[in-house]
């Protein structure tokens, strides 16, 4: 489980740039995976991917760029989470971390949902923050979720998650183990409205995330190198007592085991998504036709 | 009984003697035919189910299945299912919905298996689909937690119109073992994590999740299992004479809505945008 906590190199810090500083040209940003340096002024350029190919971790807010500039509109932003189980123990104060992950983000919580356009094509968003409490799922996060989902339905949208995240928030107990039933639910109603669910799965994305909204999506593309999975590498392997290779529970491993839709580089993936809106983007009597026959069927597949 | 702390009932939960899926189903139903295999890999027998008649009626039975005893506990693996046992279950919940059978969920499970296999078939998906089709599906759904609620597990098997819990279980997040190792580096401080955590029947039903809770004999359901067969008997027949009575559209309404308003936050009047005005994304080509 620690090394999903493995943070990139400690001068990013991308939440606290939002005031609008400028980053100092001069800066240099050390790869996690080759140990090469790049500055980061070039390392933006690039969507933050190292020349060797690594992509290194995003914030939310970084990941808005992915949207048509100036499209996005943010919701729900004032929910807020509470400490329903009055989370104390000696070592671990709920309350005081949720203060500390606010001051640092600057968000209430690890989720954030609104709407926007992708070359046009109007859809709903949700965003995880890996850097708020790991980005895990809890109270907050299934109800931006689920509002998310209806107000996609209402309005006839698309939904487009963008998911990091260690999985449930512990601190929420079973409340955040609801929310996999919460959000899947919610998306019971999207499917039923034949409203495409496209899920982007950026490292690290495990457990109950996973478990949940996440693996049911229409499309599910992922970014290369990604660590994607339902148990932690380290219980693996303290439960079958060896090694993993290290190739387990990446994007890649899970296209090969027929998990995942694609495995897209992120400089590619705007291209993507635009293209699946405009694949999905129903004409009205391709629509008109395409409900009757689906009411017999039993069962909806998501 | 003095009253027992969150640990007990952790012990309680997991004790060995407690009956299992198999020893409910065999004293409440007649005629149950067990049926194998998800059709796509395997046979899990950490997974059981299968027709059955139960108070005059035919029903889906589905449950995790632990062992008498280490040989079959090995061959049941503890009762944690790998992605062919929740699939089993899958298909088992479309059969039910096909002939309109009520289903009837019963948990017990440590967790889903976290092996390297496991992972391998999909073990995510295998969890997530099930909990999608669950929450849709058109005939009335009773889950009784009968010993561990193990997490998503757990949940994979159990999002119902109803949820029951058998006075000494538990349903949690995680192990209380893993939040401690999770949270404290400990394991050791199990004890610590799942009084923190709010994990027995009794706090699910303060938690607004538990509907109802089953009273088991004094010391527990392992002391006398007919007295607590009996007991889970009289649950399951109110509670689903109750939701027969509904049409599957209000049946659907009402469980959207259980699970819809499962959380707890509130509403600031200062809301934290993630965005300036201009917005901080990097520019994708």
């Amino acid at each position: 489980m620690k090394d999903l906590f493995r943070r990139g190199p400690k001068r990013f810090t991308p939440a606290a740039r939002d005031n609008g500083q400028d980053i100092p040209d001069n800066m240099w940003v050390k790869c996690p995976s080759c140990g090469d340096l790049t500055y980061v002024k070039q390392l933006n350029d690039n969507l933050k991917v190292c020349k060797c190919g690594h992509h290194m971790r995003l914030s939310a807010r970084e990941w808005l760029g992915i949207l048509d500039a100036g499209s996005f509109i943010e919701e729900d932003a004032e929910l807020a989470p509470v400490d329903p189980l009055g989370f104390v123990s000696a070592k671990d104060n709920y309350a005081e971390k949720l203060r500390t992950a606010q001051k640092n983000t600057g968000l209430n919580d690890s989720l954030i949902a609104g709407r926007a356009t992708i070359d046009g094509h109007p859809v709903q968003v949700t965003i995880s923050e890996f850097g708020f409490i790991g980005g895990s799922m809890g109270s907050v996060y299934g109800e931006k979720f689920a509002r998310a989902v209806e107000r996609a339905v209402e309005l006839g949208y698309p939904l487009l998650t963008i998911t990091s995240t260690g999985g449930a928030r512990q601190h929420e107990g079973v409340l955040s183990l609801m929310q996999m039933a919460k959000t899947n639910m919610a998306l019971t109603r999207l499917a039923a409205a034949r409203l495409p669910h496209i899920a982007l799965l950026v490292d690290p994305c495990y457990a109950g995330v996973l478990a949940s909204y996440a693996s049911v999506a229409d499309v599910i593309i992922a970014e290369p190198g990604a660590n994607i999975g339902f148990a932690g590498r380290r219980v693996i392997e303290q439960t079958i007592r060896q090694k993993l290779p290290a190739h387990f529970q990446t994007a890649e491993f899970l296209l090969e085991h027929g998990m995942v839709d694609m495995v897209v580089p992120r400089a590619e993936l705007r291209t993507t998504l635009a293209k699946l809106l405009r694949l999905y983007k129903r004409e009205p009597d391709r629509a008109r036709a395409a409900a009757p026959a689906f009411e017999e069927h039993a069962v909806l597949k998501a | 009984m003095t009253t027992l702390t969150p640990w007990d009932k952790v012990q309680l939960a997991r004790h060995p003697q407690r009956p299992h899926t198999l020893d409910y189903v065999r004293a409440l139903c007649e005629d149950f035919v067990e049926l194998h295999g998800d059709r796509r890999f395997g046979e899990d027998p950490a997974v059981v189910g299968g027709l059955a008649r139960f108070d005059g009626q035919t029903v889906m039975i589905v449950g995790h299945q632990k062992g008498k005893d280490t040989r079959e506990n090995v061959r049941r693996n503890f009762g944690m299912p790998r992605p062919e046992g929740y699939r089993k279950a899958l298909r088992l919940f479309q059969h039910a919905e096909k002939f309109g059978m009520p289903l009837l969920c019963f948990i017990d499970t440590p967790g889903a298996d976290p092996s390297m296999e496991s992972e391998e078939r999909g073990q995510a998906e295998a969890i997530a689909e099930n909990i999608m089709v669950m929450a849709g599906l058109r005939v009335p759904i009773i889950a009784t937690v009968i010993g561990e609620g193990g997490s998503g597990g757990a949940l994979a098997i159990g999002v119902g119109d109803r949820l029951l819990m058998l006075e000494h279980t538990t349903y949690s997040v995680a192990s209380p073992e893993a939040t401690a190792a999770i949270l404290w580096r400990d394991a050791s401080k199990a004890p610590d994590a799942a009084r923190v955590m709010r994990i027995t029947a009794q706090d699910l039903l303060e938690l607004g999740i538990a509907d109802a809770i089953i009273p088991e004999p004094s010391g527990g359901a392992h002391t006398d299992p007919e007295a607590a067969t009996a007991a889970l008997g009289a649950a399951l027949r109110e509670h689903l004479a109750e939701l027969r009575q509904l049409k599957t559209e209000e049946l659907l309404d009402r469980r959207y809505q259980k699970y819809r308003s499962i959380g707890k936050f509130q509403e600031r009047q200062r809301a934290s945008l993630a965005v300036s005005a201009n917005g901080q994304g990097l520019v994708f080509p």
